[in-house]
This record gives C-alpha cells, structure tokens and sequence, in this order.
C-alpha cells in the first residue's frame, strides 16, 4: 500500500479506522455464507457483509469433526462474487489463520468460537493485523479483554446453529446490565471493579465515561427470524449477524430480505410484522437449555 | 431548518453526535414521513448497496430526488452516501445512484479495508484529519461541482448547489467544519444558520 507521506500510521488511526469500519456495519445484517451463491443471494437481500465459512454453525453441530477456516478457493470466490465487505472466520488464538485471512484481504476477521478452538489459553494478538477482529463475548469482562487485545468489534456469543434467541439476550442484557453497574459506581471504586471483571482498568475507565463499550456491540449466536433480528435491537443490539438462521430456512431470500428489513426498522411493530409475513418457514432450530454443557460453544473462550 | 440523518444502515450515530455537538437535534430518518419534514439529510457511510435496497424498499428513493431537484432538501453524503449522490463512473456499477451530484464515483476505488487508511487533507486552508474507510474515489467533477479538499490528487471533498459530498468520514473525527458547511447549505423556504 503507497499513500501520501501525510498518512498516518499511528495504532490511534488504525483504532479509528477499524472501529469505523464496524460503525459502518451498524443497522444492518451480516449473513454466514458458504459460497457466491449463497453470497449474491444475501447481497441481493440487502445484507451489509457476508461471513464466509466452511459450514453454518447447525451443519457443525449436526457434523461434528474439526471446524477451521473456510476453504482459500471458496473465500476468493465469495470476494469475487460481491461487493459488500467480506468477513471470514479463524479459529480462536489461530494467528496462522487469520494471517492467511488478511493476505487474501478479507474485510474482518471473526475470531471464532463457532470454529475448534486452536489455543485452549490465548486469543490472537489483534492489534498485529492491518485488518480489523470481531470476537463473541458473553459478558463485560470478556468483551473487554477481547477489545483489549484489539478487538474493533463485540458480538455477543448467543449459542450459534440452534436458532434459539435466549442466549443471545441473555448476553445482551447481562453486557447492559454491568456497563450501568460500571457507569454509576464511583470513579474511586473502579480499580477494584476491574479487579473483579478481571478486565484492563483503563477500559473499564472508558466505559465508565462513555456509557457503553468503546466498540460497537452486535447480536449474533441463535438469531432465525426477523423477530429476533428486533428482538436483540430493541435490547441495545447495533446489528446483527445471522449464521444458520437465512440458509437453513425455507426460503433463503425472502428470509434474508425479511431480517434486513426488521433490522433497519426494528423499533415500528407495523414494519416487523410486515417483515414476519414475508419471511420464509425459520429453520426447525434446537433448544439452548437442552443442551448439555459440553456441547455449549459459548464456553469456548474465556 | 430541520436536520435528519438516515438511520436505516451504517455510521448515522456518529452523524448525530456531531449535529448535536453543533447545537442542531437532528433527528434519525427511517420513512417517507419523516423525511418530508426535514430541509436537510445526512446519508451516512455505510454500505451503499444495502442504502439502496433500504431507500427503494421503504419508497424514499425517489422522493430524496424529488425534494432535491425542488430546492427543498439540502444533502449531505459521506462514503457510501457520496457514492448514492454522484453518479457511477461505469453505468454498470451497482447500485443505482441518485445522481443529483454533477460528479461521477468510483466504489472501493482504494481496495479493502487493509488499504483503508486515515490521511491529513487540507479544508479552507487548515488542516483536518480524515478517514478513508473502503472508500469511493471521485473519478470526474463536473461544471456544476466544486472541489473543496483532495487527498494525494483526488477530490475527497466536493460542492454543488445544495449538495455536499465527502468520500471521508467527517462525523469520525472531531472537526466540525464539514457539517457546519452542510447546515449552511440553503433550501427553499427555510433559513440557513
């Protein structure tokens, strides 16, 4: 890359130019894809990004095995088939992969429970890529660790291929709940706050001072309807991602024209049960509750 | 006056912070209905496709175009919302664009966004940072439009009557002047300030 001798290169810019990059991705819906099929399809439906990947999260689930990266042929072949942004996602602490992902200039990277774990301890050093992270959390304290490592976009975990919300609002409503916690406590009592989330103090600073988290906050994890895509809005959601929720329904493209739709107006009853009614049958889906811990992938990741 | 943003996609929030830095409560524009009650509306960045799909599926494409042309609506385009304003620089080119912007962009004309990058430029002769997000290149100014800033050659930032367009992202930084210039922009039947 040649720019200007006036461009800057100070990791404050590159922060801002990441981050921005996920303020741009607000309000919309970013759908899992597993080739430029699949891909046209959600770009024809009004999708913001695509997510290339191996196989939706309810195919791993049902398949089971190692779930990597997705193919090198199948994400050039999605790239070449759109124009919105493509993610792509690597397998947590895999920095090979996700160094393989930014040479083929993916627009972010998901670093991924969703996918086999590669290092049952550490996540990738983000802030040593020109391309921006996304990462899943379930809580405060997680969300913060990840933004620590240079994260430029949270998602929550939810509890990805089932199709079952609650996890998500679950996530949702506990990352609130403990950014107000941390809002109205005393600056003095920070520190110990911090002590206690075991997350980076200056942080947990910034988002005593701002409010909310430095980086936007998607839902993601369990999202199968345009009701749901409202849903997790409603609950602070800036956008969401749906992974099985589109390609695992009946009809792929009014689904997916539906949860764009409720997306982008999700606070008008009128326009959500419009959207409801144009949607295709949602996948059969899995309850979250059922499931036995070990086959939970929220507990991927610390 | 009265300032919206369209909040159906992309970075509107940004936008509205620094309105309201401004003094202006602009408000968030998701239907027909609320934009016929602005005199001024920012199109975000965000993506241009999707604004597209969204302005043509909730009816307002046309009507942005025709309060345009009637001296009614002011516009401001950033990014993805300088793409829609302009017009394409290959016919082919998704998506449509509203072409009320005598110049012609070019979409992800500077690559990924590993090629995203932030730059200094220079407005009214003082310096101003700004940010290049997968970001359209202004390929072709025509005599209705005036450039107010470049980056290494490029128009990043240009004028037409009652129309701004900037392929960078003003509402990210802290320099208001962009959006000052926009409120300034006049329309029939209302004042400036």
């Amino acid at each position: 890359m040649s720019q200007s001798s006036a461009t800057l290169n100070a990791p404050q810019a590159e922060t801002q130019v990441h981050v921005g990059l996920a303020r741009m991705l607000c309000g919309g819906v970013i759908m899992d894809v597993t080739d430029a099929e699949q891909a046209r399809i959600a770009e024809g439906a009004g999708a913001s990004a695509v997510m290339a990947l191996e196989r939706v999260p309810s195919d791993i689930r049902k398949e089971g095995g190692v779930a990597r990266m997705a193919a090198i042929d199948k994400v050039l072949e999605i790239q070449a088939a759109v124009t919105i942004p493509v993610m792509a996602k690597a397998r947590i602490g895999h920095f090979v992969e996700a160094r393989v992902l930014e040479e083929l200039g993916v627009d972010f990277i998901d670093e991924s429970e969703v996918l086999t774990p590669a290092d049952s301890e550490h996540h990738i050093d983000k802030r040593a890529f020109r391309v921006p992270f996304v990462c899943g959390a379930t809580c405060l304290a997680e969300a913060l660790r990840r933004i620590g490592e240079g994260a430029a976009l949270i998602r929550t975990k939810g509890e990805a291929g089932t199709g079952d919300i609650v996890e998500a609002v679950r996530h949702l409503r506990l990352v609130n709940r403990e950014i107000r916690m941390v809002r109205s406590a005393p600056r003095e009592e920070l520190m110990a706050i911090a002590k206690e989330l075991r997350a980076p103090y200056e942080l947990v600073l910034k988002v005593h001072e701002l409010g909310r988290l430095p980086v936007p906050n998607f839902a993601a994890g369990g999202v199968a309807t345009p009701a749901d895509a409202a849903l997790a809005m409603s609950l602070g959601a800036e956008a969401v991602f749906v992974g099985s929720g589109i390609f695992k329904s009946a009809d792929p493209a009014r689904t997916a024209a539906a949860v764009v739709k409720a997306t982008a107006r999700w606070n008008e009853p009128a326009i959500v049960a419009q959207a409801c009614r144009e949607s295709g049958a949602p996948m059969r889906g899995q309850s979250a509750a059922a499931m036995a811990p070990d086959e939970r992938l929220a507990t991927r990741g610390w | 006056m009265q300032v919206g943003v369209l909040a159906l996609q992309g970075g509107f929030e940004p936008h509205l912070a620094m309105l309201s830095s401004l003094g202006v409560a602009a408000r968030e524009v998701r239907s027909p209905l609320a934009l016929r009650e602005v005199t001024h509306l920012v199109l975000p960045g965000g993506e241009s496709t999707t604004l597209h799909h969204l302005l043509e599926l909730f009816g307002m494409w046309e009507l942005v175009r025709e309060r345009h042309a009637a001296g009614e609506l002011a516009l401001l385009g950033t990014c993805a919302g300088a793409i829609l304003l302009g017009r394409a620089a290959d016919e082919r080119q998704r998506p449509p664009r509203l072409a009320v912007l005598d110049a012609e962009l070019e979409r992800n004309a500077y690559g990924r966004q590993r090629e995203s990058f932030s730059a200094r430029i220079e407005l009214e002769g003082e310096p101003l940072e700004a940010v290049f997000i997968r970001a359209p290149r202004i390929v072709r100014v025509g005599p209705q439009a005036r450039v107010l800033a470049r980056h290494a050659g490029d128009p990043v930032l240009v004028e037409a009557p009652g129309v701004l367009a900037a392929t960078f992202h003003p509402e990210l930084g802290r320099d208001a002047r962009v959006h000052r210039r926009f409120l300034g922009l006049a329309v029939r039947g209302a004042i400036a300030v």
